[in-house]
């Protein structure tokens, strides 16, 4: 009998060598912020969670953590411990802190919308938070950072016009498993790292509960959906039907998120049709 | 032939600016030896244009004359040939080009060749053909090394490019590139750099050549320019190579004998000659079927 070396289908890696990818991130942020906008100030909503957190590091490291300012904005129902867990990340970092509470802002509006239901009232809370964002921004001469990452992008996991409206943002290219493994390797703190994402919006509320699937198998499966692999292709490596199918029904159902608003085109010279320049001209 | 391989980080759109980087580099090098600086694709404009580049584009005795102004400005005071990529206006007809110059010539500045790029990636982040007309012709050209040939960017990811350069007698070969970097599982390299040296490194061994590389640097628009400048023996060992992010040059002492030995070590490129007609002609191909049914 012959020795057989059997070959199955393949998955590629979302392994990522961390130190190669905070310094490409880095460099992205010194160009951008600095030489192309011309600030090295960077504002971010810390939210206690690993993904702002790994934005406040990768600035801290980029422009110096005096250039970072770190905002906390919470409502009246947000978890306590997010504040704690923003708070530590601060103090890690020694960049500036401050803390900005939205309940007044919120409830000013909601109080003419009785009938809000939560979902509703997470959007108001994330647009509000964009609205801070970028009104501290200006007091400062900074720039909003973005902390939306690959897979909630992917996901639609997002409020459109909120979360994703920062004009920067270096981890948007990575998904969440990778934003993980980049945030250990920087050494988030572990409490940040560790406990399970939530959005925050509602309490006890969890990303995965939400999304209903792990994080570890979604990213599997985006990553296969954006090479080009059909469902059957996914499967046949590994993933469950129902889940291949519920990752592309919501990538499919929020390519608009992941979009400028839809403008109707009635000349030769639509904007971003026919007159083209690139976002750095 | 003493080389400088100039990894450049431009403003992007902003010719001025760069030009006057440029002048910065001729400054540095105009004292020494050098005979030959190669910059990167796209060096004055940036690389990722879109519609502006029928505002930026300029034709190639503009292109010339002012990279012989810097030369002059910076202190130049003898010959020296420079390679620069630029966008190309020939009489409204847009190109990815790249001019080799000779600078700093009592009579002025003699423009020894135009390169075309031939393939223009329009695919992913790319979207070259939109907005530019590929070049037709692979031509060689003389310099003070012996013959050369520029390949820019994909043209030197296709294994034909560089074979066609071979067979007209190229000994060096000039790649100034624009690379957006990506594919970060790597160790500790970009994976479309790993990429870009293997193709390098076996064009260079196949044929018995020297390869220099110039790679543009600095984010566009969130897409980073690998950099990554470098050079191959005609052996196809790397002699020299830049990181991916920073501006730097390589200064290299280009050896026509290595050409030499390389060849009669490993004679590739006389073999190819031998049997080229055989895989030319045949009528399998599909090129030559398309021409037979044209005709």
């Amino acid at each position: 009998m012959l020795p057989v070396v059997e070959v199955r289908p393949t998955e590629p890696s979302l392994q990522i060598d961390s130190a190669l990818t905070a310094g490409w991130l880095e460099a992205f942020l010194r160009d951008e912020m600095q030489e192309r906008r011309g600030t090295p100030r960077a504002v971010i909503g810390l939210s206690g969670g690993v993904d702002s957190a790994l934005v406040a590091y990768l600035c801290a490291r980029a422009l110096g953590p005096e250039n970072v300012y770190a905002i906390r904005m919470p409502y009246r129902t947000s978890s306590p411990s997010s504040l704690d867990d923003a708070q530590r990340v601060i103090d890690a970092l020694g960049i500036h802190g401050e803390t900005i509470p939205i309940s007044d802002a919120v409830d000013g509006y909601l109080a003419h919308a009785p009938d809000a239901d939560p979902r509703r009232k997470g959007n108001v809370m994330a647009r509000t938070r964009m609205l801070v964002l970028f009104d501290q921004s200006a007091r400062r001469g900074a720039l909003p950072v973005g902390t939306g990452n690959k897979t909630e992008r992917l996901l639609g996991y997002f409020t459109w016009h909120a979360d994703d409206t920062p004009p920067v943002n270096p981890i948007g290219d990575l998904f969440k498993t990778q934003v993980w493994d980049l945030a250990r390797w920087l050494g988030v703190p572990h409490e940040v790292v560790d406990k399970p994402p939530s959005a925050d919006l509602e309490a006890n509320q969890t990303d995965e509960a939400d999304l209903g699937i792990t994080y570890a198998k979604a990213d599997g499966i985006l990553n296969l959906i954006l090479l080009g692999y059909n469902d059957h292709a996914i499967a046949a490596r590994g993933y469950a039907p129902a889940e291949v199918k519920l990752v592309r029904r919501r990538v499919d159902g929020t390519h608009w998120k992941r979009h400028l608003p839809t403008t109707a085109l009635v000349s030769g010279t639509a904007i971003n049709e026919f007159y083209l320049r690139p976002v750095d001209f | 032939m003493q080389a400088a391989l100039v990894q450049f980080k431009p403003r992007k759109g902003d010719v001025p600016a760069n030009l006057a980087a440029m002048r910065d580099v001729f400054a540095q090098l105009a004292s020494g030896p050098v005979e030959l600086i190669v910059f990167p694709e796209a060096a004055m404009t940036g690389y990722f244009l879109e519609g502006a580049v029928y505002e930026l584009a300029v034709d190639a005795p503009t292109m010339a004359a002012q990279v012989d102004a810097q030369w002059r400005a910076a202190g130049g005071s003898r010959p020296v040939d420079v390679v620069v990529g630029f966008y190309e206006n020939a009489f409204g007809t847009f190109h990815n080009s790249a001019l080799y110059v000779r600078c700093g010539l009592p009579e002025g500045v003699h423009i020894v060749h135009v390169h075309r790029k031939m393939f223009l990636p329009t695919y992913g982040v790319f979207d070259e053909e939109r907005f530019l007309t590929r070049g037709r012709r692979l031509s060689v050209f003389e310099t003070p090394f012996g013959t050369a040939a520029i390949l820019i960017c994909e043209d030197a990811w296709h294994a034909l490019t560089s074979t066609v350069a071979a067979l007209k007698g190229a000994r060096l070969i000039i790649v100034p590139s624009a690379s957006p970097g990506r594919g970060l599982s790597g160790n500790g390299e970009l994976e479309s750099n790993v990429r870009w040296r293997a193709i390098l490194s076996s064009m260079a061994a196949e044929h018995g050549i020297y390869v220099v590389y110039a790679g543009l640097t600095g984010f566009e628009g969130g897409k980073g320019m690998s950099g990554s400048t470098s050079a191959f023996s005609p052996r196809g060992d790397l002699l020299a190579s830049l990181g991916p992010l920073e501006p730097g040059i390589i200064s290299i002492e280009l050896d026509p004998a290595e050409v030499d030995l390389a060849r009669a070590t490993i004679p590739l490129l006389g073999d190819l000659s031998a049997v080229l007609p055989d895989l030319w002609l045949d009528d399998e191909i599909p090129v030559t079927r398309r021409l037979e049914e044209l005709t």
